[in-house]
């Protein structure tokens, strides 16, 4: 159905090396609006590293990013930003010793007519974003330190929804998390789907994402796999394709499928 | 809305079973740690009065303290955000050097040929001479340190050689005297004193900012519907930092003019020398009031300002900080620009007040400025530090030197003190956190 449009992303051929090892060869993935996809793959499959040039934390050696079907120039993660790709990193990349406001605005900052910043408005702004998010969160005034794993992605998550990301990429969304806020990410996920943002999530635990994601897309070794529906393929099958490079009937090879005579 | 209500609610749940002073100190939103900076100042300051006698806690001891202190408390200040980033600068004090004899050099030889000997400009076209050159030395620092990934503690070690001996070179280990009379005002004494009244238009306008201030931070809670300070938490707050700073412009007022200075100006202005002498009080030191301002100015950058912000983000994480598209280079390279123009100010203080310019001039001060920063609770570590705690920590230094000039100890023993002190300082500080998380 979605194979009409164009796509939101496109990654094509995309190569990176770091000191002559081949981190991503000749990758390309795609992503549609509305459409969650995973990104799955070994730890050291290439998958982080692939996001990241997204995202503009690397610069490509090879190949190209189209949003929108245009040619996009992404050097450094302000300009990713002003394609409207947000990134929440497994490394919840917040400051710690400053607060949930100044996070969220960090880089961004609300300022007044005289330049200052304007933390009461900024706070404010926090407060009800993060209402929407995690109602129970009530420690504005505290550096981030002190919150749980948990509360802080909720900063992380609510930075990216802050500054209408349309593509939205989460990598290990919830690699830090507990069961409960787990499922309140994937509620927040299917609640960013239905507005159109595009989501990439990046995991090597299939469990935690194959049932929000529409398709995947697989790597090892620093090249693609393959991609598939998640309704044509089981999880085993999924499985296959991470650990084997072994690609289902359903799903479409990529360069690092196993050769099979 | 029902959130709200059932939030206020467990908030004052929580209030009521809490211990009052725990109460005391949430509600007033002291910062406990700043407190007990000022708890251990005072410890050192009564500490002194008993030993030495009732010589310590003296208007003219005090004035003088404050003056000693404002050379090395401007400096503080930049450190601060230098370590916050998880950098340090041990380039300040030549930098002070050199800023000071280029800005002595330009006063007593170069200027008068084009100004005149006593033009009232000289001072001003000096000062900011030695203001561009300290940004000057700080950019070029900040660069090698952001671009060329150079630690920096390898620059400002460098530059810590390298600006004692430009120094030297600029009048082969001449030293530079007398300065300019306007620019000696900088330095403080009898002259460079704001006097009575001054004094208390200044202490005045402070209190009306400190009122104004509280009141307008508790609209702007009020605007957008956040939780306040109780009232009389406010009125406590407003009428506590008042009554500080009238006290401190009250004592600066009874430090009168000595003597012989006091006959000097009665006979230059034909006044009659009154029966119990002539009492013409000193005031502020005008280098007390510029480190004063200098430390509001620097508050607010550090608190109100994007790169404020920035830095502190910088100093905590600079992975995210990089990430959420902070340029962080240039954020560094302003920082040190920052710090070598403090340097300057700093340079013009102590030059002025030594009514020369000399070789030596700022050695050691590198170490005094870190000193201040780290026992003004500035984390090596990154991330964590105030302008105020280190004002404080580069007064608690003075203190502890000056008390120990008038118990007559041997200089090579003070030292050991300092040292010792910084060393326990920041280990009460480890313990304070440890305990606070």
């Amino acid at each position: 159905m979605s194979e009409q449009r164009t796509p939101l992303v496109e990654m094509k051929n995309i190569s990176i090396s770091f000191g002559g090892i081949h981190a991503v060869d000749n990758a390309s993935v795609d992503l549609y609006p509305g459409e969650v996809v995973a990104l799955l793959g070994h730890n050291g499959a290439g998958k982080s590293t692939l996001i990241k040039i997204l995202s503009g934390a690397y610069k490509r050696d090879g190949g190209e990013i189209l949003i929108n079907g245009e040619a996009a120039d992404i050097n450094n993660p302000r300009d990713a930003k002003k394609y409207g790709i947000e990134t929440i990193y497994q490394t919840l990349a917040v400051a710690d010793n400053v607060d949930a406001a100044a996070n969220l605005y960090l880089g961004r900052e609300l300022r007044t007519p005289w330049g200052t910043l304007d933390d009461v408005a900024m706070e404010a702004k926090a407060r009800e974003v993060m209402g929407r998010l995690n109602p129970n969160f009530q420690r504005f005034k505290e550096p981030v330190k002190a919150l749980s794993g948990g509360q802080r992605q909720s900063v992380a998550i609510a930075r990216a929804i802050l500054f209408d990301a349309r593509i939205l990429i989460m990598d290990e969304p919830t690699a830090a998390l507990g069961p409960q806020e787990t499922a309140q990410v994937g509620e927040l996920i299917k609640q960013l789907k239905r507005e159109g943002i595009g989501i990439f999530l990046i995991s090597h635990d299939i469990h935690d994402v194959f049932d929000l994601a529409d398709r995947v897309s697989v790597m090892k070794n620093g090249q693609v796999v393959g991609h598939a529906r998640t309704e044509d393929v089981t999880k085993d099958e999924v499985l296959g394709m991470i650990i084997l490079g072994k690609v289902p009937e359903k799903a479409i090879p990529g360069p690092g499928a196993m050769q099979t005579a | 809305m029902a959130d709200t209500i059932q939030t206020t609610q467990l908030n004052r749940a929580r209030s009521a079973t809490e211990h009052p002073v725990k109460r005391f100190f949430r509600a007033t939103e002291i910062d406990t740690r700043l407190l007990g900076m000022v708890g251990a100042l005072l410890i050192i300051w009564i500490g002194f009065q008993i030993m030495t006698g009732g010589l310590f806690l003296t208007p003219r001891n005090l004035w003088n303290l404050t003056v000693q202190t404002s050379s090395v408390a401007i400096m503080a200040t930049g450190m601060v955000l230098v370590i916050v980033t998880r950098n340090i600068d041990l380039s300040v004090g030549s930098v002070l050097g050199f800023c000071g004899m280029i800005m002595g050099v330009l006063q007593a030889q170069i200027l008068p040929q084009y100004l005149g000997l006593d033009s009232s400009l000289t001072w001003i076209v000096t000062l900011a001479c030695g203001i561009l050159i300290g940004a000057a030395i700080g950019a070029l620092h900040g660069s090698i340190i952001a671009f060329l990934n150079v630690p920096s503690f390898i620059v400002t070690l460098g530059g810590l050689l390298v600006w004692r001996g430009a120094t030297w070179f600029v009048t082969s280990g001449q030293t530079v005297a007398p300065m300019n009379p306007t620019f000696r005002l900088m330095g403080g004494g009898t002259e460079g004193s704001i006097g009575a009244t001054a004094s208390w238009i200044v202490g005045i306008i402070a209190c009306l900012a400190i009122v104004g201030a509280i009141i307008n931070s508790r609209k702007q809670r009020k605007r957008f519907g956040f939780p306040r300070r109780p009232i009389w938490a406010e009125y406590f707050l407003s009428i506590l930092s008042c009554a500080l700073v009238l006290l401190a412009v009250w004592v600066s007022t009874i430090y009168y003019w000595p003597v012989n200075i006091a006959r000097k100006y009665a006979e230059a202005n034909a006044i009659a020398w009154p029966e119990g002498g002539l009492q013409i009080s000193h005031g502020i030191a005008i280098p007390v009031l510029m480190a004063i301002a200098v430390g509001i100015v620097m508050t607010f950058i550090s608190t109100r300002l994007r790169f404020g912000r920035y830095v502190f983000a910088l100093g905590g994480n600079p992975e995210a900080a990089e990430l959420a598209g902070i340029k962080t280079r240039w954020v560094t390279i302003r920082i040190f620009m920052l710090m070598g123009i403090l340097c300057a100010i700093a340079a013009a203080i102590s030059t002025a007040r030594l009514n020369a310019a000399t070789n030596a001039q700022g050695e050691l001060d590198e170490l005094y400025t870190i000193a201040a920063a780290v026992i003004g609770g500035t984390s090596l570590a990154g991330g964590v530090g105030t302008i105020a705690g280190a004002m404080i920590g580069a007064l608690v230094m003075q203190s502890l030197q000056s008390g120990m000039v008038l118990l007559g100890i041997d200089s090579p023993f003070q030292r050991i003190v300092v040292g010792v002190v910084l060393v326990l300082a920041v280990w009460a500080d480890t313990v304070y956190r440890a305990r606070a998380k």
